[in-house]
């Protein structure tokens, strides 16, 4: 061999070599991203399955330095809230998109759809000080329906964008075959185009709940929080969410077992929604983020 | 039976056509009643956009009456004598989020170049489900974790060895709590890796083939050919995924104000605690006793929705442009 | 030469005319893609539309049952005469037009969410036209029997449409058209995407298709317009070059562009 052809066969082993430390790295840092995923299910059910009994989730809060108790109003309550802002958020949601997908081309559409672009980059904090501003203000206090508001107002970009892709994914051709039968416009949207996309659409509107399932900051000062049932859609709302916030960060140890507990349900809540709507939906194309 | 077929073309040619073109009338009622509701919807959807940005300008203004741009730069947050200012906080969700970012971006860069480059679609597919989980856990769950196992970590493991070893530095001085801005920085990283990865993937991904082949067939090892083709083709989308990154990391609430300590004041230490524009009207605004208090939350919020808003169009726009170029083929 | 070309445009006179173009013109926004077409689609008779890609061919097809309208930005102009009434007239329903003009589209595209029986019915389902059980029943079996469909599906309506081949799909896309009892069917390379054997049948079912319903036959292939059309015309860049009888426009064309395309000079 030559000085040269070593010197290459030198350089190149280096290359390679560098080339298997970078791939390396990349692997090194897939790992440290996973790892707390299983660090943080593991102390979940660590610290918290052992919290999960009947009495768990039948019984109220007990009072405050008292031992016992449970989260019975806040999993009720956060069921009532995402409830109520799915029937607000998803029909908005779902009619957005549906204006969207066929209005594909006007200049009103892409402003619209650029306004839930936007709004999807609104903190959740901030949605929270608008619900106050309209709903907690001018009803005089803290109430179900703000929180639901509030929630509703996170849901209907989520809801909107996903199902404009989904109708939008449907080919063309399947549109003008039904509008060439003689089918009028708005039919042919819903039966034949929304009716194809179906699956997606419902995927999409999932994912939102499972998203607002999990939201504190804006409910701190809608629904507020309360350590009964919520009498009416007027009075303040425990949710699974802020309890497990406040007993989080209070100095009571038994406060803070009941705070894995609930984490543990939230969480299980959260994951079950979005596995199951991935597992139904194996091998269709990807929902939008 | 060739009677019966007759009778039924009839009925049906009865129900489907009129006799004569002439018959035809406009009916577009049901067309128009559908887009009449669904622009309706839409414009439910527009005018929330624009009635929160409103509502917030609105309820700041006692803020920005009484203290003008000074607001910005005050460096005092004092609701006993009515005087604020949003420095602090400035300060504490501008630090937190570089920390975070500086943590967050060579992480996310790994896990989407082990994504896109490396794994079979197969695990690739399975292992970018598992970083989507990450980013569905509810942040007050990462919160409670942090609370009880991140921070003290830090302050036990890690924080002694940065003490020790960097402690000439101003960043690393100081007691050492479990509530810090460090703390909130790491756990605002691990947040916020699954969203930059997700959307740095998808960029790598809409990389030509051809792209990458030519490089390859110069005789780049794998780690050149990302460095020659994938990177630089997608840079943007790369600025992109950071910024929508950053977007979130100022956003985050909840998980900041259960492990950054709610301390108003400005400190050059990360160990030291602190508060973000977030994490303080969190804490505050159902306690606001006065009304130009409450404003100034509001306008706190104003500020972050402005930042927000910008960074997230910015994004996007970046991002678009990097996963659309991939129709213009391998030139 | 005189004479023959006389003797075909009596022929053509003769023929009772169900659809005619008259001054047709079609735009894409500011882009004009046919310009002043006029001709006369003569009923019970297979009319080919030849012409190289990008001609025109789709899009005068496309503004016969006013589908061309449906693209955003797309607008016809001119007249186009069903049994001597303007479709584009004002205040006519464009849905009206097209139950009584069908069409069938270059790719397959049965409704993926409905079986083979839904999907023959669709036309009918969709507009709310409440039939009972029998008559549905009976309308399918007619449809399909007219797409020659029937004996290969008749055990297994209630399965999927995509379940079918490509060409079973493309007859079966057939069936639908003819099952809201058009008067016009308009074929937009209908064959294209289908193999020489699923090709052939289609084009056994125009000729079979021709005594009941007026059609025009939108292809590439010349031999195909040879073998099934009675009457050829035949387009370039938008214009109507020549029309007339198919034997006459493949034997003894009259214009020069005509034998180009024909014996394959371009296109």
């Amino acid at each position: 061999m030559t000085a040269k052809s070593t010197a290459h066969s030198r350089r190149t082993t280096w290359r390679k070599a560098k080339s298997d430390v970078m791939m390396g790295v990349a692997v090194l840092a897939t790992v440290i991203t996973l790892l707390p995923l299983f660090i943080i299910l593991t102390y979940l059910v660590l610290k918290g399955a052992s919290s999960l009994n009947l009495a768990f989730f039948t019984h109220m809060p007990a009072p405050v330095g008292e031992k016992g108790g449970g989260m019975a109003n806040a999993i009720v309550g956060t069921l009532e809230l995402i409830g109520l802002a799915s029937l607000m958020g998803v029909p908005v949601g779902i009619g957005s998109g549906l204006y969207l997908a066929a209005h594909h081309g006007s200049r009103f559409a892409s402003a619209a759809r650029f306004g839930a672009d936007v709004m999807m980059g609104v903190p959740s904090i901030v949605v929270g000080i608008f619900a106050y501003a309209v709903v907690v203000r001018p009803m005089g206090g803290f109430s179900t329906l703000a929180g639901a508001v509030a929630l509703a107002v996170i849901m209907i970009p989520l809801v909107t964008r996903t199902t404009e892709e989904m109708l939008l994914l449907v080919p063309h051709e399947l549109r003008e075959a039904a509008l060439a039968l003689g089918v009028p416009g708005w039919r042919t949207t819903l039966w034949v185009v929304a009716r194809t996309a179906a699956s997606g659409i419902a995927t999409g509107a999932i994912l939102a709940i499972a998203r607002i399932a999990g939201e504190t900051a804006p409910l701190l000062f809608t629904a507020f929080g309360n350590r009964f049932w919520a009498t009416s859609l007027t009075s303040p709302i425990a949710s699974l969410t802020v309890q497990v916030y406040t007993y989080a960060i209070s100095p009571f140890p038994d406060w803070q077992r009941q705070a894995w507990a609930g984490a543990l349900v939230l969480t299980t809540i959260v994951l079950a929604l979005e596995l199951g709507v991935r597992w139904m939906t194996r091998g269709s194309a990807r929902v939008a983020r | 039976m060739a009677e019966l077929l007759e009778a039924t073309h009839d009925n049906v040619a009865a129900a489907v056509r009129p006799a004569r073109l002439g018959a035809f009338h406009v009916r577009l009622l049901g067309d128009r009643i559908f887009n009449l509701t669904t622009l309706l919807l839409t414009l439910v959807g527009l005018s929330i956009l624009v009635g929160l940005a409103i509502a917030l300008v609105i309820d700041s203004t006692p803020s920005l009456k009484a203290f003008g741009w000074g607001f910005v730069v005050g460096t005092d947050w004092d609701p006993v004598n009515e005087r604020f200012g949003a420095l602090p906080f400035i300060y504490g969700t501008l630090v937190s989020s570089t920390l975070a970012l500086t943590i967050a971006v060579p992480l996310s860069l790994g896990v989407a170049l082990c994504l896109s480059e490396m794994a079979p679609a197969w695990l690739s597919r399975r292992l970018g489900f598992m970083v989507e989980l990450l980013a569905a856990i509810p942040s007050v769950v990462y919160g409670l974790w942090a609370i009880f196992v991140l921070g003290p970590w830090l302050r036990d493991h890690v924080e002694p060895g940065l003490g020790a070893t960097l402690g000439f530095l101003p960043l690393f001085k100081g007691p050492r709590v479990s509530v810090s801005i460090l703390c909130a920085g790491v756990l605002l990283a691990i947040m916020v890796v699954p969203y930059i990865a997700a959307v740095c993937t998808d960029v790598f991904r809409a990389v030509p083939q051809t792209q990458r082949e030519a490089a390859l067939a110069l005789g780049a090892t794998r780690w050149e050919m990302v460095r020659m083709a994938v990177l630089p083709y997608g840079l943007s989308g790369v600025i992109g995924a950071i910024m929508l990154g950053l977007g979130r990391a100022l956003g985050e609430t909840i998980a900041v104000a259960m492990v950054i300590g709610n301390s108003p004041q400005i400190s050059a230490s990360l160990f030291a605690p602190s508060a973000t524009l977030a994490s303080v009207i969190a804490n505050e605004f159902a306690e606001a006793t006065s009304s130009l208090y409450l404003s100034s939350l509001v306008e706190l919020g104003l500020v972050l929705l402005a930042v927000g808003l910008a960074l997230n169009i910015v994004a996007r726009a970046l991002v678009l442009g990097a996963t659309q170029r991939r129709f213009e083929g391998g030139r | 030469m005189d004479d023959a070309r006389e003797r075909a445009s009596r022929t053509l006179d003769a023929m009772a005319e169900k659809l005619v173009a008259r001054h047709l013109s079609a735009y894409f926004g500011q882009t004009r893609a046919i310009h002043d077409i006029n001709l006369a689609f003569p009923a019970n008779v297979v009319t080919a539309i030849i012409g190289p890609s990008g001609c025109g061919k789709s899009t005068l097809v496309r503004c016969l049952n006013r589908m061309h309208e449906v693209v955003h930005g797309a607008r016809a102009e001119g007249e186009v005469l069903l049994d001597g009434d303007d479709i584009y007239a004002p205040g006519v329903d464009a849905v009206q037009v097209r139950r009584r003009i069908g069409m069938v589209f270059q790719k397959p595209t049965p409704f993926p969410t409905m079986s083979i029986e839904d999907n023959v019915a669709a036309g009918l389902k969709l507009n709310g036209i409440a039939l009972k059980r029998p008559e549905r029943d009976r309308i399918v079996e007619r449809s399909l029997r007219q797409a020659a469909l029937w004996d290969e599906v008749k055990e297994r309506l209630r399965r999927p449409g995509a379940s079918l081949s490509g060409g079973q799909q493309q007859r079966l896309c057939v069936a639908r058209a003819l099952a809201v009892e058009p008067e016009v069917l308009l074929m937009d390379e209908p064959c294209s995407a289908l193999d020489p054997i699923s090709t052939a049948r289609i084009e056994e079912l125009l000729l079979e298709l021709k005594a009941s319903y007026t059609i025009v036959l939108v292809t590439h292939n010349m031999q195909q317009a040879a073998r099934t059309a009675d009457l050829t015309a035949f387009l370039y860049t938008g214009d109507l070059i020549e029309f007339g009888e198919t034997r006459q426009i493949f034997t003894n064309p009259a214009r020069r562009e005509t034998e180009d395309y024909i014996t394959g000079r371009f296109g």
